[in-house]
């Protein structure tokens, strides 16, 4: 298990290499200047000086090199930095924004939560209903709950995010009015009243963003309590006289799960991207809010680390798949 | 398993018959594609014809689905839309499924392919896609424009974006597939009678994955439609005034809470449309599953 790991850790350090370079070298074909916004009366020669203090001038492999270091040894010693008051990103040169010249850590820094929140939010909510909706599912089989429970997970499956966020906008914000179809990312919670401003705005987003995961992980459920309701142990278990809902809340359950963890941990990226959309349609100023004005700018530097940041959270969650995989169910062995 | 064959096409096509879902969610999508295809030639109003004293109306006789601001008719845009939407899907289908196959078949068939093309699928499925898809749209948008005019540039870089970054999971179910049926005795024949690696792979290796690459090709049509909407709903897809189903929807959402019509019927018809085609791949799928006979 131990060696399997380090071979996984081992393999994910060159995917992620390949997958930086193939961004940048995408990203060098831009059209975009940093320098378009600049003055004409700015004469040519400070310009070329402006352009060497951005690091446009040098060649291409040496600005990727600049880059990767900053990524990976500059920007985890500023956050050493910040963590222990230590100083030894002391005079290094961070990632910074073509769009507002400030390193683009930063913004990502205060992007982030917002995201985080209604995400894992919605995330969390999402599995908490997918997982009774499956288990009886596949317990009652073919009964009406069963037949409406699929239907209505094709349909969320179905109804992509950018038709369902409208459309609960339109229900509970515009006919209802019971919450807001806009969230606003400035509010601080500091009482009780604010704390329901806030949950009441996270309601759309996380309904809409729950939808998809649930539809999917109720499906997966479903499947992997069909396979296993027909095993012997189930005979068993029920043969010694436990009840239905030992049998099927403890014996089956924790069975199931095993198939559905992994499930659960790589859909964690789709919801990222289901985020970006999800962002635009409640104005939610998260990272993929943040994706997509640096796209559209553009910024390329602010690309190149968010997108990096979206395929490392992908390598980790499939590597954290693989190995709860292994770590759930000890009938797979790693050689 | 291995004295099972894999579903020849004609059988297919009888057990398919046999599963509600395939035949319902088959029909909904060949009635879908038939209203896009003739759709625009019977109905009167062309999709950018302009009529300023009909702006902003509700679903009426005259117009089924409402007008928009600037009283174009929202049904003939739905229909006219829908052909972009469903050709963007189709063709961006029809690139991955080729690559994929390609792809799956030699990492299947040379022992020698296939570990590097497995590394480079595994890649690629660490991408983080919609991120890269809008930045490629931006990037090549106009360049491409140049050269094949605005629509014609964006609809070959629409279709080359889903279609080369959605390849992935054809490519390991075909090559699974071959591994297993290079162990057959029919390929040990063909190989015996001197049959070359490639025609080994057109001619006798190929007929037999059809199936599951007929089911992925399904689930990837979806997805392709999916994806053209989100990219025309961020801002991203086909130029302003070419109404695709994202385009329409995105275009209609400022307008939600006074003419909630005109959002839903574009939604309506993604919803319906990759509804249609998951109904039809799980169909197509349980079809072809020997477990369930």
């Amino acid at each position: 298990m131990l060696s399997y790991t380090i071979r996984r850790l081992a393999f994910a350090v060159p995917t992620l290499l390949v997958i930086s370079l193939l961004i940048f070298l995408l990203l060098e074909l831009a059209p975009g200047d940093p320098m378009a916004q600049v003055p004409l009366t700015v004469p040519p020669e400070v310009k070329a000086q402006m352009r060497e203090a951005l690091g446009l001038g040098e060649p291409v492999h040496l600005r990727y090199w600049k880059w990767l270091v900053q990524m990976v040894w500059v920007e985890p010693l500023v956050l050493v930095d910040h963590l222990f008051g230590t100083d030894f990103s002391e005079g290094k040169l961070r990632i910074l924004s073509w769009q507002h010249r400030g390193p683009v850590m930063d913004v990502v820094v205060q992007r982030l939560p917002q995201t985080l929140w209604v995400v894992g939010t919605a995330y969390v909510v999402g599995i908490l209903i997918a997982l009774p909706i499956g288990i009886w599912s596949a317990y009652r089989r073919a009964s009406i709950f069963d037949q409406a429970g699929t239907f209505v997970t094709v349909v969320g499956y179905s109804v992509p995010p950018f038709f369902t966020g409208p459309l609960l906008i339109l229900v509970f914000a515009v006919q209802l009015g019971w919450f807001p179809a806009i969230y606003d990312t400035t509010h601080r919670v500091t009482d009780w009243q604010g704390f329901t401003v806030q949950l009441k705005q996270m309601v759309l987003p996380v309904m809409v963003l729950s939808l998809q995961t649930t539809a999917q992980i109720a499906r997966y459920m479903r499947a992997a309590v069909l396979d296993n309701l027909g095993q012997d142990y189930v005979r068993t278990a029920r043969a010694k006289g436990l009840s239905e809902a030992t049998v099927l809340g403890v014996h089956v359950l924790r069975n199931s799960m095993i198939p559905v963890v992994t499930v659960i941990a790589l859909g964690m990226p789709a919801i990222f991207g289901g985020a970006i959309i999800t962002e635009q349609i409640f104005s939610i100023n998260g990272i993929g809010a943040q994706l997509i004005g640096a796209i559209k700018a553009p910024d390329m530097p602010t690309v190149h680390t968010i997108t990096f940041l979206f395929a490392v959270l992908i390598v980790l969650t499939n590597l954290a798949a693989d190995l709860l995989y292994g770590w759930l169910d000890p009938r797979i062995r790693y050689e | 398993m291995s004295d099972a064959p894999l579903a020849p096409v004609p059988g297919l096509a009888r057990r398919v018959l046999h599963q509600p879902g395939a035949v319902l969610g088959g029909g909904l999508f060949a009635v879908i594609v038939l209203a896009v295809l003739i759709g625009p030639l019977l109905w009167p109003i062309a999709p950018e014809f302009i009529d300023v004293a009909a702006r902003n109306q509700g679903p009426n006789l005259a117009h089924p689905f409402g007008t928009d601001q600037l009283g174009r008719d929202t049904f003939a845009r739905v229909l006219w839309g829908g052909r972009i939407s469903l050709a963007v899907g189709l063709s961006a289908m029809a690139v991955a499924l080729l690559l994929g196959t390609l792809v799956g078949l030699l990492a299947g068939v040379f022992r020698w392919l296939d570990g590097p093309l497995m590394r480079l699928t595994d890649v690629f499925l660490a991408l983080p896609l919609l991120p890269l898809l809008l930045v490629m749209v931006l990037l090549f948008r106009d360049s491409l424009s140049g050269v094949f005019g605005p629509e014609g540039g964006i609809f070959i870089l629409i279709v080359l974006a889903i279609g080369g970054t959605s390849w992935m999971n054809t490519a390991r179910i075909v090559r699974g597939d071959t591994l297993a049926l290079r162990e057959r005795e029919f390929v040990l024949a063909a190989r015996a009678a001197g049959c070359r690696p490639v025609a080994l792979m057109l001619r006798h290796i190929l007929p037999n994955v059809l199936s599951p690459i007929l089911v992925s090709g399904a689930l990837g049509l979806s997805t392709a439609i999916v994806t053209e909407s989100a990219l025309s709903f961020l801002g991203l897809g086909f130029p302003p005034d070419f109404p695709t189903w994202g385009r329409l929807l995105s275009d209609a959402v400022i307008y939600l809470a006074d003419y909630p019509a005109r959002a839903i019927c574009p939604g309506l018809a993604i919803s319906l449309t990759v509804l249609s085609v998951t109904y039809l791949g799980d169909g197509l799928r349980d079809a072809m599953d020997p477990r369930l006979h």
